[in-house]
């Protein structure tokens, strides 16, 4: 290695990696659906998308990524939850991997909540 | 790119449990449900929950696994990595709270206290990936010496951090530095002593295994320091996972031009070799590991010269124990001042200690000096098993001695335990209770010394076999109170009288246990009576006519047939035959044994 540069490089390439491994309360939350009915509804690809996402832009000690079991709204899976601390948890329904980019542009990175994709939108009569 | 990281701990402890197969069911498991590309396996070093192994944690949500099993996998995978569904039953207790619900590590008694600066990457990091070593920050610390800053100022960092030797000792790391940087000669040489010998200590091991890039780093920068380009390290074979990792790092190191010549384009040359050693626990101190080095009989050699002057080949040399390096890359880093903000009084930063014996949280802690002993067995520990009473702990192995109950609000670190004749020495911590004989342990240490004393100077050959003769006599029942005086005398006369280390401390078990359990001797001497029942000489097994139902479980079970008496009528116990087994107060099931 001849430079630091060099160092710093192979620095940022491996520190979102290894920021995953970290138990840090004030992460930013992301929980995708993953019972036998989210995986039925195709929430797979909406956890690798994001958590892709996440590990690219490099925002793993900012946002931790998992997967949880049946939230009990089978008819709205695959659904993404976002904890955010010290905010109310937004509940995203019927995700697919774009609509979930789109939540990661706007929600995650940005910060603005996409109405349009949240449980308050569906008609829940 | 994956979603989840399983680390699974690929150290000594938990290498033992059997986690290689457990690791081997979790990929394979992977390919079978397609998972592979998804989720990537880690083997870490030690997280320093032995006593729960094999251990295994999942990121991002941090789920501690505990004994895990190649059987258990398939439900982890199809439940937890699939679905996200924690398998409660398999989470470690502490980590999870009242409601079942899986808490954070953090908040779980065992890590909660502690502080990881030497261990910070253990558990964490693949130790044999160079790449996420410096995805944690890796070499910065190098890089950072090498460009920003003088020899003399590297020195005067570990100076002002206060950092002591963690090998024993307790000498200012920054202080061996500065003695040997100002030596001219051809050629100097940086050593890392990785020659862990007290009996329970394995933190040295741990940070090998888990963290080897850490103290190669540290190597360079000391080299730098010193105006080095060669260092040694000087391993045991008893740790081959820690000696393999070592080789790797070192070849990593090597490949990416952080070893070898001109590191950074500055000009600057270091490289690391590896010795290892061949089990001597006196090779362990530091000129006769030196002149083990050199590929001479390890034997130590008079100081001065001190090895600043004249060291390894001659030369002048600083030689460091492995978690001393370790803490190094972070003090360069994160200052002196952050580093000297932990611990009290002369003791800075962090301590690991290998907690043993009769302890439920057997494992690896990393502590800020200064933590009171109670914090430690108690919170941390998790106490005494089975309802016993704490009654000691032995701290520094062979060299130490031991801390009574009566001490345990005292804070640890090097100056609180020398006011009490006890050392942090390397940090093996050895807890007793109520069923332990002290005068058994000082025994059991003095047997050590005894076999490692490598012969040189009379006082420490003959005299701790003379002592081990007198303890063996005390301990058999035929001691007398002219022997206490005789052992003792001798101790003083070991201490004084031998060229290094191990003797000079080899009798400090038994002075610490004359000092503290004086009783228990004169019991041994006076009564014929070891008051913890462990010495077999002295208690005889008896049963009880009163509780005794006849039911000849007993005399079925006993291997000499010491042991008659009619069906449904009490027995006795011949205690002439009797060999103290113990194999009849076990099979007892109402209480009517008992040793005396």
């Amino acid at each position: 290695m001849k430079s630091l540069a060099e160092l710093k490089a192979i620095r940022e390439k491996m520190q979102n990696q290894v920021n995953m491994r970290s138990d840090d309360p004030d992460h930013i939350r992301v929980v995708v659906g993953m019972a036998t009915c989210g995986i039925a509804a195709g929430a797979r690809p909406v956890l690798n998308e994001l958590s892709e996402l996440v590990q690219k832009k490099g925002l793993t000690d900012k946002i931790s990524v998992t997967q949880t079991g049946c939230i009990g709204l089978c008819q709205y899976e695959p659904i993404v939850e976002v904890f955010e601390p010290g905010k109310e948890k937004v509940t995203y329904i019927k995700m697919n991997a774009e609509k979930a980019d789109e939540v990661f542009e706007r929600h995650l990175a940005g910060g603005h909540v996409v109405d349009k994709y949240t449980m308050g939108s569906a008609d829940m009569k | 790119m994956f979603r989840s990281h399983v680390l699974i701990c690929g150290g000594t402890g938990c290498t033992s449990s059997g986690s290689a197969k457990v690791r081997e069911a979790l990929i394979s498991e992977l390919k079978a449900q397609g998972l592979e590309n998804e989720i990537s396996v880690v083997e870490t070093g030690c997280h320093g929950l032995c006593e729960q192994g094999p251990v295994m944690i999942v990121y991002p949500d941090a789920t501690f696994y505990a004994r895990v099993t190649p059987e258990d996998i398939p439900e982890i995978v199809s439940e937890h990595l699939l679905k996200g569904r924690p398998v409660t039953r398999l989470v470690y207790k502490e980590a999870l709270d009242e409601s079942g619900a899986v808490r954070s590590l953090n908040d779980t008694d065992f890590y909660k206290k502690q502080v990881r600066v030497a261990l910070r990457n253990c558990g964490v990091i693949n130790p044999e990936s160079i790449d996420e070593y410096i995805g944690t920050g890796g070499y910065e610390a190098l890089g950072k010496v090498l460009t920003e800053m003088t020899p003399d100022e590297v020195i005067q960092v570990v100076l002002d951090s206060g950092l002591r030797g963690r090998g024993g000792a307790g000498f200012p790391t920054g202080l061996k530095w500065k003695l040997c940087a100002p030596n001219k000669a051809d050629i100097k040489y940086v050593c890392c002593n990785a020659d862990e010998g007290d009996p329970g200590a394995f933190m040295d091991r741990s940070v090998l295994e888990g963290d080897p890039h850490a103290v190669l780093e540290a190597m360079a920068i000391a080299g730098y320091a010193i105006g080095s380009s060669q260092g040694y390290i000087y391993v045991r074979a008893e740790y081959p996972i820690a000696v393999q990792r070592l080789k790797i790092a070192i070849e990593q190191a090597r490949e990416y031009g952080l070893l070898g010549k001109d590191i950074f384009g500055t000009g600057f040359d270091f490289d690391i070799d590896l010795r290892l050693g061949a089990g001597a626990f006196v090779c362990g101190e530091e000129t006769a590991l030196m002149t083990s080095i050199e590929g001479k009989r390890g034997e130590p050699r008079p100081r001065p010269p001190f090895p600043a002057v004249k060291g390894l080949f001659g030369k002048p040399s600083i030689l460091n124990n492995v978690e001393t390096y370790a803490n190094i890359p972070q003090i360069i880093l994160k200052g002196a001042e952050w580093f000297s903000s932990m611990g009290v009084g002369k003791s800075k930063g962090t301590k690991v200690f290998a907690l043993g014996g009769k302890i439920n949280n057997t494992g690896l802690v990393e502590i800020p000096m200064g933590t009171p002993l109670r914090t430690i067995i108690e919170e941390i520990g998790g106490g005494v098993p089975n309802g016993k009473k704490f009654k000691a702990v032995q701290t520094g192995g062979p060299s130490g001695g031991c801390i009574p109950a009566s001490y345990i609000d005292i804070p640890v670190d090097y100056d609180h335990l020398a006011e009490i004749g006890c050392i942090i020495g390397s940090g093996g911590m050895i807890v007793m209770d109520e069923d332990n004989c002290m005068v058994d342990i000082a025994k059991f240490f003095l047997e050590f010394t005894v076999d490692e004393s490598c012969g040189k100077c009379t006082a420490c050959r003959l005299g701790t076999r003379r002592m081990l003769e007198i303890l063996n006599k005390i301990t058999e029942g035929n001691g007398t109170m002219e022997d206490l005086d005789k052992l003792e005398e001798l101790a003083y006369y070991v201490k004084n009288n031998s060229l290094c280390g191990l003797g000079q401390t080899a009798p400090n078990p038994v002075i610490s246990t004359l000092k503290f359990f004086r009783d228990e001797y004169i019991a041994h001497i006076k009564d014929k009576k070891c008051p913890a029942g462990v010495c077999k000489a002295l208690l005889n097994y008896v049963i009880d006519p009163e509780l005794c139902k006849g039911c000849t479980a007993c005399a079925r079970k006993c291997p000499v047939g010491a042991i008659s008496g009619e069906l449904k009528k009490p027995h006795t116990i011949d205690t002439a035959k009797c060999i103290k087994c113990g194999a009849c107060m076990e099979t007892c099931k109402f209480g009517a044994i008992s040793k005396r």
